[in-house]
């Protein structure tokens, strides 16, 4: 029980400091990549530094809701990385929250943020909304699609059962899973703004989204709402790396191997994020009529995986 | 050697001789010349089964027995008697400057190579070839279709290569199930595809796979038999292609496209011990011949118009090759036969009265009894005969299909009865003004070869008033391969 | 050692399906050629693994038959057909593809549903990528249908012939030496003839778009 109160302390703490760093590190390749002199990896946690020590600027009109809505946001996120077995599948909180549960904890960020962005009645708040939630309610079903798909791998919903279950297996190709694998993808990228879908770099007004929605917050608001962004890329990212690449999670027979998960993880994350950024330079972002082809394609590659999966039971 | 390499020989070295011959004088004399001799050995072939019962030739890759030496004698006829009617036709066409050399070398190499496909998909014994020449008979006759590349034979020509390529690999994946059945039971290799030797395990092949298979089959092997829903390239390519090509299409190609329907058939009845096969042609026949019946009244063009009586008939053949019982099954093989011989005639006096009237379409064709009262009367007798006018073979086997269908399947009747009796008031209502109108267009430089339009509607009536004895238990033979 | 080489199989198979489907979305014309190509690389793999996992030497010989037919020859001859076309850089007007893949998504679960019996019955270790084969089959027949120009539809009726060489491989090891030259030939002869087809076409309509092939319907 203390290992595994142990491992879901340092999952929270780690996602907390580390998820910035992640978003540094993707710029930072990004930046490399594109033949830019490349921003310090710590720029995330001075930009959040210098947001916290700022005082927030709120619209005249804003009701209460629009100051609850970042801590709710965060708070979403935080609890998200807190159930994804990064580290370890000893998670005291896992049956807190499921696979379908933590596609409710993002949905849940996403409406927040979206009321959050129309509650000032400004232009771009609820054009950004309107995209926001266009985006999201394509990719939620996809997602579920994704996680359907290694549920019926796995016989189960619960996160850490699946991941014990992938991590502790002979090796098998899957080809469902390889197909849910690229509707993760997409699905990740749309998600969290990334290039095809979004910008995370521009504040050019017709094409953004995420940004519009950010675009009336300040200081430590605006810090917290930033410093969720990342939690959810680093969410993302465990999440992906804990259902395809499983090996080398810590679980409750051997809790010994957190210690080798730890740099295991970092390894892992490290090169995702390199991939990541190489995806976006490669990329050019489409028009927005087009995001629904690309996430329909998401869509369709999941539940080709999981009608694979059932056709040909593996 | 048997008659059969001579069946297969002579359509395959005329279409290479007329490959380069093609475009001179004599190569019409050649081509009446090779489908001769094409007749001649298939009579011989037909010599050998009645005297010694089926044959297996070449390591049993081809099979033959009375259901398709009768089907190769009718095709071998046809093409040759086609193929008199061709030579002045062709004349005609040279002179109007329809045909270049280059076109008339393709079409008559293709005219051999598409009766070589013909026959060889009657002849063989593997169903897997039987495949491969239904779809090389859909390539010559592509190239047949589009010889006068004009807008609207390519336009024929593209729909039917498409429509019917997409058919046809329907049909492909129904033979690669049927392997698979079969291969379940005797292992893989070429026997599993043979049909004598399907035949024999039919009984033990499994039901789930055949019943796919018969389906897949059915739709595939239908489309070039042009039932409904699945006809729409069928008037195209009659309309827009060389008028000998559209007394072959009706007359031959149809036909071979519905016997492979029945040898599979033959085999899915053995296998699913249900009446899924005999339902789905009933169903789709009975549907053919009211779509083509209520389509007859729209026509313009003298050629769709007959097309759309040729799906009537096919779609009549495969409703009593649905029912089955030897009654049915004597009456189909007879229409086939009948409606072969007369379809082709119609389509030749057709070929003239269009060529002589520079127009296809009806009302521009008047008066042919005043003109050449031969073509005329060939034609009204011929129309008499398709709509089943009694003294003709249609009304015999039309009758014998209706009084079975009456008694086996009365829920049909209604709709065959109210559909020959639409068809019967469209044709005859637009022949009648072709035959006997005024008109005042000037003869052809080259007379018209009309004695295979009065051989063939000879040997219609023949069969509508005596079919000799040994025909008849060559068809009873026939139709009990057929099984019940 | 076989498990491998059965779930590689299966994991081409989902290739295959999901190039249908690619090729179903895609509105360049040569990237419609680039994916054919793909098909059939990966048909040929696939063949080449099943003899491998059978011990089929025929279906080397197939193998090969498909390397050098689907991927060197027909391709060659597209690309050719396109640069004296001049389409290609054609992009199609395609609407609404959402719509389209999620029609693809339901004859997947109907052909599925027609090969899951047969699956369930059969011994070979490919049994459960027939279903994958039909449905390429019917994706390929939906790409045809949706499609107004005529090289894409061409590329559609070979996609549908790679499906059919799947489906043979997968539920039977191949078919016999003698019908798989024959089935060969007859792709090989079609796709000549469409290719001096598209020509006339193009002579005669001054477009590829097969639109204008409507004049003969009944009135």
């Amino acid at each position: 029980m203390n290992t595994g109160l142990l491992s879901q302390l340092l999952e929270v703490l780690l996602a907390l400091w580390l998820a910035p760093l992640l978003t540094g590190w993707v710029n930072q390749w990004r930046a490399w990549l594109q033949n830019k002199s490349a921003p310090s990896l710590l720029q995330p946690y001075r930009k959040l530094h210098k947001l916290f020590h700022k005082e927030p600027v709120l619209a005249e009109h804003a009701s209460p809701f629009y100051r609850m809505a970042p801590y709710l946001v965060f708070g979403a996120m935080a609890l998200a990385c807190a159930i994804i077995p990064s580290l370890s599948t000893d998670l005291p909180l896992s049956p807190a929250a499921d696979a379908i549960a933590l596609v409710g904890l993002f949905a849940l960020a996403r409406v927040f943020l979206s009321l959050a962005a129309m509650d000032v009645g400004t232009a771009f708040g609820t054009l950004g909304a309107r995209r926001d939630m266009l985006i999201g309610f394509l990719a939620e079903p996809a997602l579920l699609m994704v996680l359907f798909c290694a549920s019926l791998l796995s016989q189960s919903t619960s996160l850490t059962t699946i991941v014990d279950q992938f991590a502790h297996r002979q090796f098998a190709i899957h080809p469902s899973l390889a197909l849910a694998g690229v509707a993760f993808i997409l699905v990740s990228l749309a998600e969290n703004a990334r290039i095809p879908v979004d910008n995370p770099a521009t504040h050019l007004e017709l094409t953004m989204v995420h940004e519009a929605l950010l675009l009336e917050y300040s200081g430590r608001h605006l810090a917290l709402l930033e410093w969720a962004a990342s939690l959810k890329l680093f969410a993302y990212a465990c999440a992906g790396l804990a259902l395809f690449f499983p090996w080398g999670v810590a679980d409750a027979r051997s809790p010994e191997v957190l210690l080798l998960a730890l740099p295991v993880l970092m390894g892992k994350l490290a090169v995702s994020g390199a991939l990541l950024a190489l995806l976006e330079s490669v990329s050019a972002k489409m028009r927005i009529f087009r995001v629904p082809e690309f996430l329909a394609s998401a869509f369709l590659l999941a539940v080709m995986g999981m009608l694979i999966n059932i056709l040909l039971g593996a | 050697m048997s008659p059969l390499f001579l069946v297969l020989g002579f359509p395959l070295l005329g279409s290479m001789a007329l490959a380069f011959f093609g475009h001179r004088p004599f190569a019409r004399t050649l081509n009446m010349i090779f489908s001769l001799g094409t007749l001649v050995a298939a009579g011989a072939l037909t010599m050998e089964v009645i005297a010694r019962g089926p044959v297996w030739v070449w390591d049993q890759e081809f099979f033959i027995d009375p259901l398709n030496v009768f089907m190769v004698t009718l095709t071998a006829f046809v093409g040759w008697t086609t193929s008199i009617f061709s030579s002045p036709y062709m004349r005609v066409e040279i002179a109007q400057g329809k045909m270049t050399p280059a076109r008339l070398r393709l079409y008559h190499s293709m005219y051999q190579l598409f009766s070589f496909t013909m026959l060889l998909a009657l002849m063989t014994n593997n169903l897997g070839i039987l495949w491969v020449a239904m779809e090389a008979a859909t390539l010559t006759t592509v190239l047949l279709v589009s010889v006068y590349r004009s807008a609207a034979s390519l336009e024929a020509a593209w729909k039917y290569f498409i429509l019917c390529g997409v058919g046809i690999a329907q049909a492909l994946f129904g033979t690669v199930l049927l392997y698979m059945a079969a291969g379940k039971l005797v292992g893989s290799g070429s026997d599993a595809l043979l049909w004598t030797h399907l035949e024999t395990i039919k009984g033990t092949l499994d039901p789930h796979i055949m019943g796919l298979a018969f389906a897949f089959l059915f739709i595939g092997y239908g489309t070039k038999v042009g039932l409904a829903p699945l006809h729409n390239w069928l008037p195209d390519a009659h309309a827009e292609g060389p008028t000998p090509v559209s007394a072959v299409l009706s007359g031959l190609l149809l036909n071979v496209a519905l016997y492979a329907i029945l040898r599979c058939k033959v085999l899915a009845d053995g296998a699913l011990h249900n009446h899924l096969a005999s339902q789905l042609m009933m169903g789709f026949g009975l549907l053919s011949v009211v779509m083509a019946a209520l389509f007859l009244w729209r026509q313009k063009d003298v050629k769709r118009l007959f097309a759309y009586s040729s799906i009537e008939h096919m779609g009549l053949i495969t409703f009593a090759f649905g029912m089955g019982g030897p009654v049915a099954n004597f009456a189909g093989l007879l229409h086939m036969t009948v409606h072969s011989l007369i379809k082709s005639a119609i389509f030749f006096t057709v070929g003239h009265a269009t060529q002589k009237a520079g127009t296809q379409l009806m009302e521009g064709i008047r008066g042919l009894i005043t003109v050449n009262p031969t073509v005329g009367w060939g034609m009204l007798l011929g129309a008499l005969a398709i709509l089943g006018l009694p003294p003709f073979g249609v009304f015999a086997s039309e009758f014998l299909i209706l009084t079975t269908a009456m008694r086996e399947q009365a829920w049909a009747t209604p709709f065959l009865l109210l559909a020959l009796g639409i068809a019967f008031a469209a044709v005859f209502a637009r022949v009648q003004p072709m035959v006997f109108g005024e008109t005042s267009v000037k003869t052809l430089p080259h007379p018209p070869a009309l004695v295979p339009v009065f051989v063939h509607l000879g040997l219609g009536l023949l069969l509508g008033l005596y079919i000799p004895p040994y025909l008849s238990t060559w068809y009873a033979q026939a139709a009990r391969l057929l099984g019940n | 050692m076989s498990t491998v080489l059965t779930q590689s199989i299966n994991l081409l198979a989902a290739i295959l399906l999901m190039l249908a489907f690619a090729m179903l979305s895609q509105r360049r014309v040569l990237s419609l050629i680039h994916l054919f190509t793909l098909q059939g690389a990966t048909l040929a793999l696939s063949t080449a693994i099943v003899g491998v996992a059978t011990h089929q030497p025929h279906l080397y010989f197939s193998a090969a038959l498909t390397l050098l037919l689907k991927v060197i020859l027909i391709p060659l001859l597209l690309h050719r057909v396109i640069d004296r076309l001049n389409v290609r850089w054609d992009v199609e007007t395609l609407i609404n593809i959402p719509t389209t893949l999620l029609a693809g998504i339901v004859l997947v679960i109907f052909s599925f549903y027609l090969a899951q019996p047969i699956a369930q019955m059969s011994l070979t270790i490919t049994r459960g990528t027939l279903g994958i084969a039909l449905a390429s089959v019917l994706l390929s027949f939906m790409m045809m249908i949706t499609r107004s120009k005529a090289v894409p539809q061409v590329i559609g009726f070979l996609a549908m012939e790679n499906g059919l060489f799947f489906a043979a491989t997968a539920a039977t090891y191949g078919m016999p030496m003698v019908v798989e030259l024959g089935i060969a030939l007859d792709v090989l002869v079609g796709i000549l003839i469409l290719g001096v087809f598209l020509f006339h076409i193009r002579e005669q309509f001054d477009s590829m778009d097969i639109r204008h092939l409507e004049k003969l319907k009944e009135d």
